[in-house]
């Protein structure tokens, strides 16, 4: 997995609550049996006028004038800047997929979906969890000053302003760590191969009904 | 000290190392798998040239993706239309055969949604830690199960080491007191707790359903309601283990035998909090006072009884919901104060893992029997849950119940709760869905989803709009 230790980036808005991840990357687009390419269709029913399709090429599309992610101002955002329960709905992994080829590192949000959440740290993308009324100041910041940029270091665990000023966040330490390090959470997990069959053993003995599936 | 919550119970039984960082490495017990979240995960196994730890804790089944008509189902994948659809069916068939997984296919008669499978066929058991690359695996804690949706990583790491490294959620106990009305049934039940608590209410908790009301509900009601606890926030919803459970259970094709049966039960039994458990989250809602609900915005939230108005934005203090509400009205087509019941729809579609079960089968049956379905709308589907759903109901008759009465009979799949085949709405379309989401686009571009229980979408459907089933007379 791909580490993430600081970013500096441009704030880029999705200026509403409980963006589901339907929203973030629609269905069609799910029958891909690869883990790229979908970029091009993150946001895809705000993003464009039309409807999408995997067959359909997106360059030449209409896109939505209305849609900030579409303004000028904000190309090459790389940090999103969004409301409360962000990533809700469907499991699909297919969201984070599509907003880290899209080019977002981190996203600030009051708060997450869990599955969403967790599905980010994956990836690479680092979500960010700021009090509300946070969140309220740094949209006013970033909607008043073009180029709003913000500098996210997880190692000290800071989103640090334009000013200077530090905003603090938390994230569990097995997360920080995993992230820090790039580190490939299977190969963690197999160092503990001989707890997991020890495991395994016990539970045969116990529970003999849960080892013979199919028969 | 304080008793343990079921989540408490099930959580401990299955950590195989506490470590130091606050995470745990938990230990799964089913892994079950679909075609659309697991091609990922096979794929990169492969790429670090690795192999499953477990393969006969993993049962797999196609259901987003196959068509839904007698002509397409009858080819078997060559029948799907969609070259990528095809293809990703193929590719999970492909994957279950070079790893020796247990796969229903396509035409098995076993086939359907996950979420319904896996019960039915007794792969999801009491006791057990249940996981599938999908949110709505929260279906299998109705039986006492911890069971939660993953992402794709998350699928390749449990097949790679049959764990899943996790973190303690919260405990949260949603109580239902009393007893439903009549025509009031598990999916106006949950639809009216998320109505309550929001769909960010259960984000960080594990939620348990007790109380009356669910301790009277049957085990195929308990698994609507556990459904959507997920719409809720909550990646695991559970109920208690008891009689109930072990009837349903017992059995199954999966479920133990003999002896076997004997010691799981006696821990089966167990499965329950504890009297003095300790939750950290109490929401108590009074079971008389719930009425059929309608969704009638994009977010599960937006729900109101049968009898309610949609709101007014005007009313709404808070700018971000405030906002919301507008953006929901406007993407619904509604108007603000406009009644629940003057809403008319396009199409109405029953099935999805919440409500295709034989019970809702036979609920939505009950209302069109002898009836018709309005002229206005456009299509009336219903689609059974897996083939033995669909066997069950047409060795009842209730397929015959739904076309005479102007209804399709369909083959077992997703089908319309995401439009990933080519069941979907059209622009602007509104349809009484029995399915968990209502998001824009959900049911196809533009496509406007009104969340309601088996009998109320059927109700909908003879009516051609919204209407109180237990308005109709006998049902
Ligand atoms: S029926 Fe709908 S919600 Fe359930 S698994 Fe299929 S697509 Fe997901």
């Amino acid at each position: 997995m791909r580490a993430f230790t600081q970013h500096t980036g441009l704030v880029g808005p999705i200026d509403r609550a409980n963006v589901d991840t339907d929203l973030i990357i629609p269905k069609q687009f799910l029958k891909s049996i690869k883990r790229s390419g979908f970029g091009p269709n993150a946001f895809d029913e705000l993003r464009y006028l039309d409807e999408g399709s995997p067959e359909k090429p997106n360059d030449g599309r209409p896109l939505n004038p209305q849609f900030p992610l579409n303004f000028e101002r904000y190309q090459g955002a790389s940090i999103l800047l969004t409301r409360k329960n962000f990533g809700c709905g469907s499991s699909r992994e297919h969201a984070p997929w599509a907003l880290d080829e899209y080019g977002f590192r981190a996203i600030i949000a009051p708060s997450f979906a869990d599955i969403f959440f967790n599905n980010c740290f994956k990836n690479g993308i680092l979500p960010i969890v700021l009090p509300d009324d946070i969140v309220e100041q740094l949209f006013a910041e970033m909607y008043a000053q073009e180029g709003y940029r913000l500098t996210v270091d997880l190692e000290r665990q800071v989103v640090v302003k334009p000013s200077g000023e530090a905003l603090a966040f938390e994230v569990d330490e097995f997360r920080k760590h995993c992230l820090l390090n790039g580190f490939d959470e299977i190969g963690v997990t197999l160092r503990d191969a001989d707890k997991i069959t020890a495991y395994e053993q016990a539970r045969k003995k116990t529970a003999p009904w849960l080892f013979n599936f199919g028969a | 000290m304080a008793g343990k919550t079921l989540y408490d119970k099930l959580w401990d039984l299955h950590v195989v190392s506490q470590r130091d960082d606050g995470s745990a490495l938990v230990y799964i017990d089913r892994h079950i798998i679909h075609e659309v979240t697991s091609p990922q995960a096979f794929e990169g196994l492969r790429l670090a040239k690795r192999k499953p730890w477990r393969v006969d804790s993993v049962v797999a089944t196609p259901d987003h993706n196959v068509p839904t008509t007698r002509a397409e189902r009858a080819s078997g994948i060559a029948g799907i239309a969609d070259p990528t659809s095809k293809i990703q069916v193929q590719t999970l068939d492909d994957n279950c055969e070079a790893l020796g997984i247990l796969e229903f296919k396509i035409n098995d008669q076993r086939q359907g949604i996950v979420h319904v499978v896996g019960p039915e066929s007794g792969a999801c058991l009491p006791g057990m830690t249940i996981v599938c690359g999908d949110s709505h695996t929260s279906t299998n804690g109705a039986l006492g199960a911890l069971s939660i949706g993953i992402g794709t990583s998350e699928v390749e790491h449990v097949l790679a080491t049959q764990c899943l490294v996790a973190k303690k959620m919260k405990n949260m106990l949603v109580r239902v007191d009393g007893e439903l009305g009549l025509g009031v049934t598990p999916k106006d039940v949950v639809l009216a707790i998320i109505g309550k608590i929001g769909t960010a209410g259960g984000t960080g908790y594990a939620i348990e359903f007790g109380g009356d009301v669910f301790k009277a509900m049957t085990m195929e009601g308990r698994l609507t309601v556990c459904n959507m606890a997920i719409e809720a926030g909550a990646r695991a919803g559970m109920v208690a283990v008891d009689a109930t459970t072990l009837n349903y259970v017992k059995n199954k094709t999966f479920a133990p035998k003999g002896e076997a049966w004997d010691m799981a039960v006696a821990q089966w039994r167990h499965l329950h909090s504890d009297s003095d458990a300790k939750f950290d989250e109490v929401v108590v809602l009074n079971g008389a006072l719930i009425e059929p609900q309608v969704s009638w915005g994009t977010s599960p939230e937006m729900v109101l009884p049968i009898h309610g108005v949609v709101p007014n934005p005007a009313n709404e203090a808070d700018e971000v919901k405030k906002a919301g509400i507008e953006r929901a009205l406007k993407y619904m087509g509604l108007k603000a104060e406009q009644a629940i019941c003057d809403i008319r729809i396009d199409r109405v579609f029953i099935g999805s893992c919440t409500n295709s079960r034989i019970e809702d089968m036979r609920a939505a049956a009950a209302v069109v029997k002898g009836r018709q379905k309005a002229t206005s709308v456009k299509e009336a589907i219903v689609v059974p849950g897996s083939g033995l759903v669909k066997q069950q109901a047409e060795a009842e008759g209730l397929d015959k119940i739904f076309v005479a009465a102007g209804f399709e009979w369909r083959e077992p799949g997703c089908s319309m709760c995401l439009a990933m085949n080519a069941d979907r709405l059209n622009d602007g379309e509104h349809c009484a869905s029995t399915s968990n989401r209502n998001f824009e686009g959900r049911q196809g571009y533009g496509g406007r989803t009104h969340l309601v229980s088996p009998a109320m979408a059927a109700a909908a459907g003879i009516a051609g709009h919204f209407i109180d089933v237990r308005t109709m007379g006998e049902v």
